[in-house]
Parts: structure tokens; C-alpha cells; sequence
């Protein structure tokens, strides 16, 4: 599709503000610990919106894990994912779906 | 939670031999044994288990930092030390580079939350590049104990 450089720019600029939240639960009986914290940061990095995560107390970086293990979030904590960017949408979607699906997290169970 | 609530002060190694992730591990297990905090029966099994943890995605957390880990039920209350590498080890990081600092920590199976205290103490001192760097070019055990000691003091208690 072809357009002009000004409607693109404002498309851009109007698209590019979106941000988007959602609620989520810390499900893992561990809570947030390393290798979800892993996780989660390396899905935050797919996405080119700016990714946090807010806490009780604060408010984090979603593409860092060192950010993200500061929340020391245990098993029951209510977090809020935001993300403002092109595909904030997308991104908090995928996010979510981590939290949905406890991480996949394995590690409980095969450790000894 | 702070470091003096979990750091074995005489496991401190302030400038590792090894030049392999487990070379390391290994090598702050013992320290840990030496220490008297692990049971040399159970020495193996926890190298093991740490082991098998890495091999679920690596414990680099990036800036140099490792924190390999397990639960173990041979111990009681979270147990840890640290080490440094000055020439850093290939732990396959999540940012690519060498890992200088080690913190690993040994928890007991019921006692996931002051595992997570301990993780989160950790990741937000070493936030502070200074604190890293110094950590880094810490040549003595008691250069490390008097750096933790100072993060301790100055750090916001959790």
C-alpha cells in the first residue's frame, strides 16, 4: 500500500502512543524466581514497545531480569504488565499468556 | 533479606581457579563444605542438582553475574557464598558475555521465599555499576566481606 510520508508519520505517531495493561497473577508456587524472571525478559525483548511491570512498590524495566527478580514476587502476587509501543497490544497479549500458563515452569518438579 | 543473612563468610573465594561453569560450581560447593555449611556426603548430589538446573536455561543473568542455584533438602536455612573470576567464565550468560561474579545459594525445598529474598537482594545491589565493579576487582575474601558488609549498611532493608 502505498502512502504519503505525511499520513505514515501520523499513523506512526498514533500507533506508537498505545499503551496497553493488564492484570496478572503470579501463579508458580515459587514465585517469580530466576528462570521464570528469565522468561519473561526474553519475551519482553521480542516486543519493541517499552515493557514494565508493575509491583506493589515499584515499577520495572520487563526486558530485565536483574529489574525483574527486585520485585521478588511470590506465588499470589497481583502484577500489572504495560506496554506502550507499536505492538503493545501483541506483546501484552504474549505476556499474559506466560503468566497463564505458570511459565511452563518444570522446575519444581524436577528438582530434587 | 541481606547478604550477611545468607553469604557463608569463610565460603567467600575471592579469585576462582576454574575456567568452567562447573569447575566453578564445584569449586564454591567445596568451599561450601569446607566451610561446614554442606555435608561432604552430599557434595555430589548438590553439584549435580545445580547442574541440572543450568541446564533448564543458564543462571547468567547478565552484567558478569551468575547466580547458579538448587534446592536441597540436606540443608536447613538458605545457604550461599560468593566467588569471583577476574578473568571471567564462559556460562553461557543471557547477554553473551563472561560471568566475574558468582553468588550461589543452596535453599531448603519448603523455604521458596527466602530463596526469592536472597534473588532479589542480589539483582537490585548489583544494579549499582560501582558496587559491581569493586566486586570485581575485590582481591581478598575480606575485600568481598567488607563490600557486602557496605551494601548491607547502606542498602534499603527488605
Amino acid at each position: 500500500m502505498i502512502r504519503t510520508a505525511a499520513e505514515g508519520e501520523t499513523n506512526r505517531m498514533t500507533i506508537s502512543q498505545q499503551t496497553v495493561s493488564r492484570e496478572v497473577v503470579v501463579g508458580i508456587p515459587q514465585g517469580l524466581h530466576a528462570r521464570p524472571a528469565d522468561l519473561l525478559a526474553r519475551e519482553a525483548q521480542r516486543w519493541q514497545s517499552r515493557i514494565e511491570v508493575v509491583g506493589s512498590a515499584q515499577r520495572v524495566d520487563g526486558k530485565s531480569i536483574l529489574d525483574l527478580l527486585t520485585l521478588a514476587a511470590e506465588a499470589g502476587t497481583r502484577l500489572v504488565v504495560e506496554a506502550t509501543g507499536p505492538d503493545a497490544d501483541e506483546a501484552v497479549a504474549a505476556i499474559s499468556r506466560l503468566f497463564d500458563r505458570n511459565f511452563n515452569d518444570s522446575e519444581h518438579q524436577t528438582q530434587s | 533479606m541481606k547478604f550477611s543473612d545468607f553469604v557463608t563468610l569463610d565460603a567467600i573465594r575471592a579469585h576462582v581457579d576454574a575456567t568452567t561453569k562447573e569447575g566453578v560450581i564445584r569449586e564454591m560447593v567445596q568451599a561450601l563444605v569446607d566451610a561446614g555449611r554442606i555435608s561432604v556426603d552430599e557434595m555430589e548430589g548438590i553439584i549435580k542438582a545445580i547442574m541440572k538446573r543450568e541446564d533448564l536455561g543458564s543462571t547468567g543473568i547478565g552484567r558478569g553475574v551468575a547466580v547458579p542455584h538448587t534446592k536441597h533438602p540436606s540443608v536447613n536455612r538458605l545457604v550461599g557464598t560468593v566467588a569471583v573470576s577476574p578473568q571471567g567464565i564462559n556460562f553461557d550468560s543471557l547477554d553473551g558475555e563472561p560471568v566475574h561474579l558468582f553468588f550461589l545459594l543452596v535453599s531448603p525445598p519448603d523455604r521458596p521465599g527466602d530463596h526469592l529474598r536472597a534473588l532479589e537482594n542480589i539483582s537490585r545491589q548489583l544494579r549499582d555499576d560501582a558496587f559491581c565493579r569493586l566486586l570485581k576487582a575485590a582481591k581478598t575474601p575480606e575485600d568481598i566481606q567488607h563490600l557486602l558488609e557496605e551494601a548491607d549498611s547502606h542498602g534499603i532493608v527488605s
